[in-house]
C-alpha cells in the first residue's frame, strides 16, 4: 500500500503542458529510471515508467472522504493493475483537472460522480495503448490480447509488462474513445477496498496543512478583529517586537500578523500587543438577526416554486397548519485549525495549503500579488477536514500576504478560537409554513425562506430572479404529492459570513420540511411513515430508502419506555437517503440511542466508504442537531474553544446501522447526504416520545 | 538547552521552559504525528504517553517533562505493526485522520493497563478525544478487535 508520504507533497508535483502530463516527477523511493522519453503519460492523470510503476495524479483534496482511495480504485479496475501497486501524487492546480464546477475543487459532493467517467477513459486509453504497443510486438490484432494487473498476455502465451510497452505505447496515438471494462471484469469497483492513505495516518506521516515544513520557515498568527467589519486602526507592538524569536509584526488586510521563529512565540507575542481597531458599523446579535429574518417572511419573496394556486386552496382548505422554524449559524469546526503555508519571492508565489479550492487559491494569490496566476503554485496537502470551510481563500491569502512582507516563507497558524469565531457559517434561516389538509391528504403547502445568501459572495452569477439555490435547495424540490405549492425565497444580509457548510441549504432545511411533514401526518391523524409512503407514491427512490429503513429500525414494533423513533428522508447532491432515530430523555436532554440508515446514492465505488460517510455524516448532523449554535451579539461571533461549541463525545455515540440499497443509476454524491435527515429524525422521535414539537435547532426540550 | 526522552532517544532542545511539549515535538524535533487542535486540552488531538500515560501535550510545558519517557505516534512502528494500527487499519476507521494519532496513542494507553476494555471503559477512555469526521462507531470496534490482535500470537 502506498500512501501519500511527507516526500509525496514536497515533490514538485505534475509538470504540465499542453494538458499533457509530461514529466512528472515520482515522489516515492523506487522510482528511479523513469524517464519521460520511455515512459506512458497519456493524459494528466496516468503515468506508467518503464520500470512498471503506475501513478495516479489526484485531482481532489482528500479531507477524510476517502476519494482517494475511490480514485484510485476507479484507475486500477480501468488499467487492470493491482490497487496496491498504484503510486498516488498530488497534483497541483492546473486547468487540467478542471473536470467539474469550471474550476479545481473538492465540494458539493461531487468528486467521484463528476470525476469518474473521465479518470476511467483516462486509465482505458493507456491500457488500450499498451496493448496496441503489445500487439505490435508480436504482429497480432490488439483484439486477440488481454490485460491482467500489469501486463499485456498474447493470444499464444505472450506477456510482457506494462513497463515493458510503456516506451513503445508513448508513441501510439492517444484513442478518443477507448473502450472500456464491462463492470463485470471489476475487481475493486462496487467492492469494499482497504483505504489508500490508512498507513500514513496510523503512523503520523500523513502531512496535513499544519505539517508543512520548508527551510527557513517562519510562523505567524494574526490578531483578528473583534467584530466581523472592524477595522484596524492603530496598533503598539513594542513590547512583543523585544520578545525572543519574533521576526516582524505587520499589518495585513485580515489584522495584524506576528511572524516568529515558532507558534509559541508567535502566540506569546500576540498576547502583549495593544491593537486599536474602528468598530463596525453594524452591531448585529441573534434578536436583531432574528427581526431582520422574520420581517422578510412578512413579505412575498422571489417564487422559487409555483404549483397550482397555493393561495386558493389555502383558502378552500377545511384544515390548515401554520409554523414557523428557526435554524441558528453553524461553524465547520474542522479539527485541523486553519492554516497554510507561501513563500512569495522573486515575483512568484508557492503555496503550500490544505484547500477544497485550489483554482480559488491560485487566483486570489494572484490578485493579492499583482501577478498573473501563472507565477502562483498551489500544492495541496491532506486536509484535517473540510466541510465546505476550506473552500475559502482567506487563510490562504494570510499565509500570502505574512510571506510578502517577511521575505520569506511563513506558515499561518489560526488557533482554534480564531477558527470557530471567524468561520463563514451555516446561514442561520427562518421559515414559515402554511399547508393545508383536505381529508388527510395536504392540498397546499406554502414555504417562504428568509436567509442570508452564500451565493451572493461566492458565486453571485448563479442568483436568478433573487433565488440563492441553496437557500431553497430541498424545499424546491419538495418531493411530496401535494398539488399546490409555492415555495419563496427572501434574501436577507445580515452583516455576518456565511459559506458553505457540510450538505450546504439542504443541512437546515431537511429539517423545516420533514418535522413539517411530521406535523401534518399527525394533523392528519396518521402514521408519519404511512402518510409519507402515501405521499411519495411516485418517488420510487424516496420510497425504497424510506420503506427499508423503516423495516430495518423495526418501525412500529415496541420499544422500551421511555424511548421513541422518528424518521425522516431527503434527497441531495444524487442521492436518497431515510433514517430513523431512536431516541431517549436523559437529563433532561434528548439522548440518541441509534439511528438506522439507508442510502441509494446510485452506483458507488467502495460500499465501505459509503458507510463511512453516512457514520460520519450523522454524527455531524448529531452535533449540529444537538448543540450547534453560534450566538451573536455586538457583531460578533460569541463562541470561543470547544467548550463553547461542543463536539459530539464517544460516549454519546450512538449505534449507528447503514443499508446501501443495490442501484444502477448514475452515481450520486455521498459526503453530504447523510447529514441533512439526521436532525428531523430525532426532533420527529422527540414529538412522539414527549408531544412537544421543536421548531428550532438545536433540539432543546422546555424545562 | 533541557533535556527530553522521546521515543526511546534523548535530544538536547533549545526553547523556552513554558512551550508546551507539543511545539517541541512539532518544531524543535520535527515529529508532527501530535496535533494541534485546541491549545488547551479539549480535543485531545496531540495525545502523547509520559511514562505510558496519556497526557496532552498541548497543556504540558517543557519543563514539567521532566526525566518522563515521551511516546508519540512516531514511537510506534512504522510499517504498521502494532496491534491497535492494525485494527485501525483492518476497519478503515480513519477519515481526514487528524485526530487520530490522539486516538491511536489514548487507545494503546487504555489497552496497555485494560486489556480487553468494555464499552464504558472504552467510552471512559476515549470521550476526550474529539473527531470531527465522525469515526466514533469504528474507533469503539477497532479497539476491541485491537485487544483480540494484541492476545493473538504474532
Amino acid at each position: 500500500m502506498v500512501a501519500l508520504s511527507r516526500r509525496a507533497f514536497l515533490a514538485s508535483g505534475a509538470s504540465l503542458a499542453g494538458g499533457l502530463c509530461l514529466a512528472l516527477r515520482l515522489p516515492l523511493a523506487g522510482a528511479a529510471g523513469s524517464t519521460s522519453e520511455s515512459a506512458l503519460a497519456p493524459n494528466a492523470f496516468v503515468h506508467i515508467a518503464s520500470d512498471g510503476a503506475v501513478t495516479l495524479t489526484l485531482h481532489k483534496s482528500e479531507m477524510g472522504q476517502g476519494v482517494h482511495s475511490g480514485l484510485a480504485a476507479i484507475l486500477a479496475d480501468e488499467l487492470d493493475v493491482d490497487l496496491a501497486s498504484v503510486r498516488l501524487t498530488m497534483a497541483d492546480e492546473d486547468p487540467a483537472y478542471y473536470l467539474a464546477m469550471g474550476m479545481m475543487g473538492t465540494g458539493g459532493s461531487t468528486s467521484i460522480r463528476m470525476s469518474w467517467d473521465a479518470l476511467a477513459d483516462a486509465a482505458a486509453s493507456a491500457r488500450a495503448m499498451l496493448v496496441a504497443a503489445a500487439a505490435r510486438t508480436w504482429q497480432v490484432e490488439p483484439t486477440a490480447c488481454r490485460t491482467a494487473a500489469g501486463k499485456v498476455l498474447g493470444p499464444t502465451g505472450q506477456a510482457l509488462g506494462y513497463g515493458e510497452l510503456a516506451a513503445l505505447a508513448a508513441t501510439l496515438p492517444v484513442p478518443e474513445k477507448p473502450p472500456r471494462k464491462p463492470p463485470a471484469e471489476y475487481r475493486y469497483i462496487g467492492k469494499p477496498t482497504p483505504r489508500v492513505d490508512n498507513l500514513a495516518k496510523v503512523t503520523g506521516q500523513a502531512q496535513f496543512g499544519i505539517d508543512v515544513t520548508q527551510p527557513g520557515l517562519l510562523t505567524a498568527v494574526v490578531l483578528r478583529p473583534p467584530q466581523f467589519g472592524a477595522v484596524l486602526e492603530s496598533f503598539d507592538a513594542t513590547a512583543a517586537q523585544a520578545l525572543p524569536g519574533v521576526r516582524k509584526i505587520v499589518a495585513i488586510d485580515s489584522g495584524v500578523g506576528v511572524i516568529a521563529d515558532g507558534y509559541w512565540q508567535a502566540r506569546r507575542a500576540a498576547q502583549r500587543i495593544t491593537v486599536k481597531w474602528r468598530p463596525a458599523a453594524l452591531a448585529m446579535d441573534d434578536a436583531s438577526i432574528a427581526r431582520a429574518l422574520d420581517a422578510a417572511l412578512e413579505q412575498p419573496g422571489s417564487p422559487a416554486r409555483r404549483d397550482g394556486d397555493v393561495d386558493a386552496a389555502l383558502k378552500a382548505a377545511g384544515k390548515t397548519l401554520e409554523a414557523t422554524y428557526r435554524l441558528p449559524f453553524l461553524a465547520h469546526a474542522c479539527l485541523e485549525p486553519m492554516n497554510a503555508t507561501a513563500h512569495v519571492r522573486d515575483g512568484q508565489c508557492e503555496i503550500w495549503a490544505p484547500t477544497q479550492g485550489q483554482t480559488r487559491s491560485r487566483d486570489a494569490a494572484a490578485k493579492l500579488l499583482g501577478i498573473p496566476r501563472e507565477r502562483v503554485t498551489v500544492h495541496t496537502t491532506y486536509l484535517g477536514g473540510g466541510f465546505g470551510r476550506r473552500f475559502e481563500v482567506d487563510f490562504v491569502l494570510d499565509a500570502v500576504a505574512l510571506s510578502r512582507a517577511a521575505g520569506a516563507p511563513v506558515k499561518v497558524i489560526w488557533s482554534r478560537e480564531d477558527d470557530l469565531a471567524h468561520d463563514f457559517y451555516r446561514p442561520a434561516a427562518a421559515h414559515r409554513l402554511t399547508a393545508a389538509l383536505h381529508e388527510k391528504t395536504p392540498s397546499a403547502w406554502q414555504h417562504r425562506i428568509a436567509s442570508p445568501s452564500i451565493q451572493s459572495r461566492l458565486a453571485p452569477d448563479t442568483i436568478k430572479g433573487g433565488i440563492d439555490r441553496t437557500v431553497v435547495e430541498g424545499v424546491r424540490e419538495l418531493p411530496y404529492a401535494i398539488p399546490n405549492v409555492a415555495v419563496d425565497c427572501a434574501l436577507v444580509e445580515t452583516g455576518v459570513p456565511v459559506g458553505y457548510w457540510r450538505s450546504v441549504g439542504s443541512s437546515g432545511n431537511a429539517f423545516v420540511v420533514e418535522s413539517f411533514i411530521d406535523e401534518l401526518a399527525h394533523a392528519a391523524g396518521e402514521d408519519p411513515l404511512a402518510f409519507r409512503r402515501r405521499l411519495l407514491a411516485r418517488q420510487p427512490r424516496h420510497l425504497r430508502v424510506l420503506e427499508l429503513a423503516a423495516e430495518r429500525a423495526g418501525w412500529g414494533q415496541p420499544l422500551p419506555q421511555g424511548q421513541s423513533r422518528g424518521l425522516a428522508v431527503h434527497m441531495s447532491y444524487g442521492s436518497y437517503v431515510a433514517q430513523v432515530a431512536e431516541v431517549e430523555v436523559a437529563d433532561g436532554a434528548p439522548r440518541v440511542r441509534r439511528v438506522v440508515c439507508v442510502i441509494d446514492c446510485g452506483r458507488h465505488v467502495n460500499p465501505d466508504q459509503v458507510v463511512a460517510q453516512m457514520e460520519g455524516g450523522i454524527v455531524y448532523g448529531l452535533t449540529a442537531a444537538l448543540y450547534g449554535e453560534v450566538p451573536i451579539a455586538g457583531g460578533s461571533a460569541r463562541i470561543g474553544n470547544f467548550d463553547t461549541y461542543p463536539l459530539l463525545r464517544l460516549d454519546r455515540m450512538p449505534r449507528i446501522e447503514v443499508h446501501i440499497v443495490g442501484s444502477q443509476e448514475p452515481p450520486g454524491g455521498t459526503g453530504e447526504p447523510g447529514v441533512p435527515p439526521l436532525a428531523p429524525a430525532v426532533a420527529n422521535a422527540l414529538f412522539s416520545l414527549t408531544g412537544q414539537r421543536l421548531r428550532s435547532l438545536p433540539l432543546r426540550l422546555p424545562t | 538547552m533541557t533535556r527530553v526522552h522521546v521515543n526511546g532517544k534523548t535530544f538536547e532542545v533549545d526553547a523556552e521552559p513554558d512551550k508546551p511539549l507539543l511545539w517541541v515535538l512539532r518544531e524543535d524535533l520535527g515529529l508532527t504525528g501530535a496535533k494541534f487542535g485546541c491549545g488547551v486540552g479539549q480535543c485531545l488531538a496531540c495525545t502523547v504517553h509520559l511514562d505510558g500515560q496519556p497526557a496532552p501535550a498541548c497543556m504540558t510545558p517543557l519543563a514539567a517533562v521532566g526525566a518522563r519517557q515521551v511516546t508519540t505516534i512516531e514511537g510506534l512502528p512504522a510499517e504498521g505493526s502494532h496491534p491497535v494500527q492494525r485494527a485501525w487499519m483492518e476497519l478503515n476507521v480513519v477519515q481526514c485522520g487528524y485526530c487520530q494519532s490522539g486516538q491511536i496513542m489514548a487507545a494503546t494507553a487504555l489497552l496497555a493497563r485494560t486489556p480487553d476494555p468494555d464499552d464504558a471503559a472504552i467510552d471512559a477512555a476515549l470521550r476526550g478525544n474529539l473527531c470531527r469526521c465522525g469515526t466514533y462507531q469504528r474507533i469503539r470496534q477497532a479497539v476491541k478487535r485491537a485487544a483480540v490482535l494484541a492476545r493473538e500470537p504474532a
